[in-house]
């Protein structure tokens, strides 16, 4: 009866265990900080995203500067993501595009100080 | 043992706990020096997580802890976002600033009242309320007077009507939508548009050219979709009267009403009287009908993020009455008699309507949506001897699914819709017995339409549907469009699709009835009195060019559009004054229309527009083709608006003039007729001034002036054989100029 319990419990342990992991999801939305200045920068980090396989929705608002996505994570991880958008340019929260990238970008899209 | 199960059973619980956490808090704004209140609908969340919600209405939110982050972001449109570093899970109080650069952004880049689609793959144009209140703007038919688009016609010389046409094109051939449900056709096709008041109004999407697959396979030319005030966010008050030279006086007023957090309600009421008699050219017949009209809408809304759901319901009734004819005509003693002649016109619209819309949780680009309509429309009418009654019920179910396939580049909308149509006509003309036309139009369609954006310079919407219909038969509906930009600021569309109607023969040309001419119908064996439907392909091509002149952005736009009838049905004037032939069309026929448009700003708040049009629509009558009657070919247009701006108070005021140069117009022939009662080949030229001047008070009052017709140009015997009304010559259709000379009015708008 002990035992029983204790592999309950240990069962349920371990369940919330494997929740407290990232959940694979097929839509699983994600809310990051990606940095840009305008309309051109918009399509551009969209493009990045949407191009970027296993992703659905892509949404930059100009003003929070905020990108909300929609992606299949058993296709693609949140670091793909990022990496791609990096590669076009644009600071993902706190990873920085390479310097490279960044000069490509058009002058009114430089978002640095 | 016991005691590691505790300790597990200690240790799941905990981290239970843990991972329930949750970080409360309140976001402010200020609101005055001193006092701040709760902001909803913020958005709060975790950085770089989707774990996050939105403020509540008193503006607090409760969110989980993230393990992950201790940055918290808040934001919400007009403020500045802030990122905020959290430690510890007590309650929370910030509050966000107002974006100060926002403000001039706001002053400086204002909404356009009417503004071309540069994004989008259609041809399309939005006129805002702002534009609607440049003039008058009584009634949805006198909404285009500032818009170079479409062109504003005269139906005939005893009702006054005035009708919309589009690439050169009537507006039957034109899909009138409400809300994107079908709402002017059939019987409402003659009158449809002044029954929907001008302060009803939110906005008109115009879309030129072929439209979408999903609203049916009617519109060839065009398409314009009203949108009406919703309850939710209209004024909770609103009162205008309207007072004009013609004797004319309107009432509108909303009321709306918030029942839930969910439930809004609003009730409409519109309602119009002439009852002056107006005869400025002494021809014995009035200028304008002696009317009367009311109109109620009641709408109900029901709105929840949350959720996911929307609904619209509404309901909506009309009366409308109007008297035409001889001055001295009296309904009572006179009616269907040769003492004077007259004209009675009756209409009981009934309609409501459903909507239902549900958008995915977590998929903000998948949705499903349910549209339901049914009306009622019933016109009583004589025109001296000649009597025309219509019964029609309609009903209409459309229900459409939008999605993606793999992502949001590429976007597919796809449905079924129903249509039913029971026409009960009643035909009845001086000599002849009354006849009676009946006839019932079902249909079934289905409809796909895929939407492909690059994200940059291409769009591409392609759309295909397949309907049956039990008189037009199965057929499909192809339509293509395409955006393209080339370079910056220029863009290039273009699009392709065929259309196809059943003409209302009776309805559409009403006006006939108002004349000794009689209705010769040439059956040829179709299922629609004998016609065959009419088909046609519209191609169209665009390019719009935005530019910056001492940093004022202006646009320039060139479309050419053509339109090829396969089978047309022709009212032929021409072939006898005393009649009107209608058939089928034995050969192609084509319109072509040309339009070139520039808008810029001069000075700040003053704004320009001009365009220049060029029709060459071609009607295959059997005697010959020859151009369209009783439209110019050639117009010019030229509007310019001043807007100072605001005082402390936000009083301002704002002007707006309008001329319009309509080039020489055929006319049906009049050449058999007898020596005085014969009319030009042609009309000279003439040009239209129109003014309104609005004085806005404060946000609540605005008071405006207005005139028409400035210059006084009027046709100066607008009824052929007005003397003889019941003898073979009488003919109120020929007419290309307006009948009232200038005309001024004024009103006031209240609002809270």
């Amino acid at each position: 009866m002990k035992t029983k319990i204790l592999i309950c419990l240990l069962f349920f342990a371990l369940t919330m265990q494997a929740q407290s992991q990232e959940k694979k999801s097929k839509s699983e939305q994600w809310l990051v900080l990606v940095n840009g200045n305008c309309e051109m920068c918009k399509a551009r980090i969209e493009k990045a995203a949407l191009q970027t396989k296993g992703v659905k929705y892509a949404s930059w608002d100009m003003h929070s500067k905020t990108l909300k996505l929609i992606f299949n994570s058993y296709k693609t991880s949140k670091d793909t993501l990022a990496k791609s958008i990096l590669a076009v340019g644009h600071d993902v929260d706190t990873l920085k595009a390479a310097e490279e990238q960044y000069e490509n970008l058009h002058f009114c899209c430089q978002y640095r100080e | 043992m016991k005691k590691s199960t505790l300790f597990l059973l200690f240790f799941t619980i905990s981290w239970g706990c843990i991972s329930q956490e949750q970080l409360k808090g309140m976001v402010m704004v200020k609101t005055t020096e001193d006092s701040t209140k709760g902001l909803a609908g913020a958005s709060v969340y975790w950085m770089g997580t989707s774990l996050g919600g939105t403020t509540n209405a008193e503006g607090w939110f409760e969110i989980p802890s993230s393990s992950k982050t201790n940055k918290l972001v808040i934001s919400y449109i007009g403020y500045q976002t802030d990122t905020l570093q959290i430690v510890g899970t007590q309650e929370l109080h910030h509050r966000l600033k107002e974006l100060g650069t926002l403000e001039e952004v706001v002053v400086r880049a204002k909404k356009k009242a009417t503004a071309v689609a540069f994004l989008g793959a259609t041809n399309s144009l939005v006129m805002h309320e702002q534009e609607l209140l440049k003039a008058a703007c009584c009634n949805l038919s006198e909404s285009f007077e500032t818009n170079p688009s479409i062109d504003v016609n005269f139906s005939d010389a005893l009702t006054g009507t005035k009708q919309i046409q589009m690439l050169g094109l009537n507006s039957p051939y034109l899909l009138v939508t409400q809300e994107n449900i079908p709402s002017i056709r059939g019987a409402s096709q003659a009158y449809g548009m002044s029954f929907i008041p001008g302060t009803w109004i939110q906005s008109i999407q115009v879309t030129k050219g072929v439209g979408c697959v999903t609203n049916g396979f009617e519109s060839i030319s065009g398409q314009i979709n009203t949108e009406l005030k919703k309850p939710r966010t209209d004024d909770k008050f609103f009162l205008n009267f309207y007072t004009s030279g013609t004797g004319r006086r309107e009432v509108n007023t909303h009321l709306t009403k918030k029942l839930s957090k969910t439930w809004n309600t609003g009730l409409y009421l519109h309602g119009n009287k002439r009852s002056a008699k107006i005869d400025r050219n002494q021809d014995l017949f009035l200028d304008l009908p002696l009317s009367e009209q009311v109109t109620l809408m009641n709408r109900w809304q029901y709105t929840n993020p949350a959720s996911g759901w929307i609904s619209f319901i509404d309901l909506k009734y009309l009366k409308d009455a109007k008297q035409m004819g001889a001055v001295n005509f009296n309904p009572k003693s006179d009616r269907f008699t040769t003492d004077a002649y007259g004209s009675e016109n009756d209409t009981e619209r009934f309609e409501t309507a459903a909507k239902l819309g549900y958008i995915f949780k977590e998929k903000p680009y998948q949705s499903f949506g349910v549209q339901t309509a049914f009306s009622r429309h019933q016109q009583d009418s004589y025109y001296g001897f000649n009597v025309y009654d219509i019964v029609h019920k309609s009903g209409y179910v459309n229900t459409v699914f939008q999605s993606i396939l793999g992502n949001t580049q590429h976007q597919f909308k796809t449905g079924v819709n129903f249509n039913y149509d029971d026409y009960v006509e009643k035909v009845k003309t001086y000599n002849n017995n009354p006849t009676d036309y009946k006839r019932t139009e079902r249909s079934v369609g289905a409809f796909f339409e895929y939407t492909y954006d690059n994200l940059e310079a291409v769009t591409l919407v392609a759309g295909l549907r397949i309907d049956a219909h039990n008189l037009l038969g199965v057929f499909a509906t192809p339509r293509l469009h395409v955006r393209y930009e080339p370079w910056k600021n220029g863009v290039f569309k273009a699009s392709v699709g065929s259309g196809r109607r059943a003409a209302s023969i009776f309805a559409e040309n009403q006006q006939v009835f108002a004349s000794s001419r009689s209705m010769q119908l040439e059956a040829t064996g179709g299922k629609i009195y004998g016609l065959d439907p009419e088909k046609a392909w519209n191609y169209g091509l665009s390019y719009l060019h935005r530019f910056l002149l001492r940093e004022r952005t202006g646009t320039l736009a060139f479309d050419l559009y053509r339109t090829d009838f396969q089978n047309q049905v022709l009212a032929d004037y021409d072939h006898s004054p005393q009649e009107v032939r209608v058939y089928n069309s034995s050969e192609n026929s084509r319109a072509v229309s040309l339009q070139v448009e520039l808008n810029f700003e001069l000075i700040a708040g003053m704004e320009f527009r001009t365009a220049y049009k060029h029709f060459d629509v071609e009607q295959p009558f059997k005697g010959g083709s020859i151009q369209k009657a009783l439209q110019a070919q050639d117009r010019f247009f030229a509007n310019m608006s001043y807007k100072t701006t605001a005082s402390k108070r936000a009083s301002l005021w704002k002007w707006d003039a309008t001329y319009n140069w309509l080039g020489s117009q055929r006319i049906p022939s009049t050449a058999s007729n007898p020596e005085s009662y014969k009319m030009p080949n042609k009309s000279k030229p003439y040009a239209l001034v129109s003014a309104q001047v609005t004085h806005v008070f404060s946000p609540k009052l605005e008071l405006y002036v207005g005139g028409e017709n400035l210059t006084n140009k009027t046709q100066k015997n607008p009824i052929l054989g007005v003397a003889d009304p019941f003898g073979p010559y009488f003919d109120t259709t020929l007419v290309y100029a307006p009948i009232v000379g200038s005309m001024f009015y004024g009103g006031l708008r209240y609002k809270i």
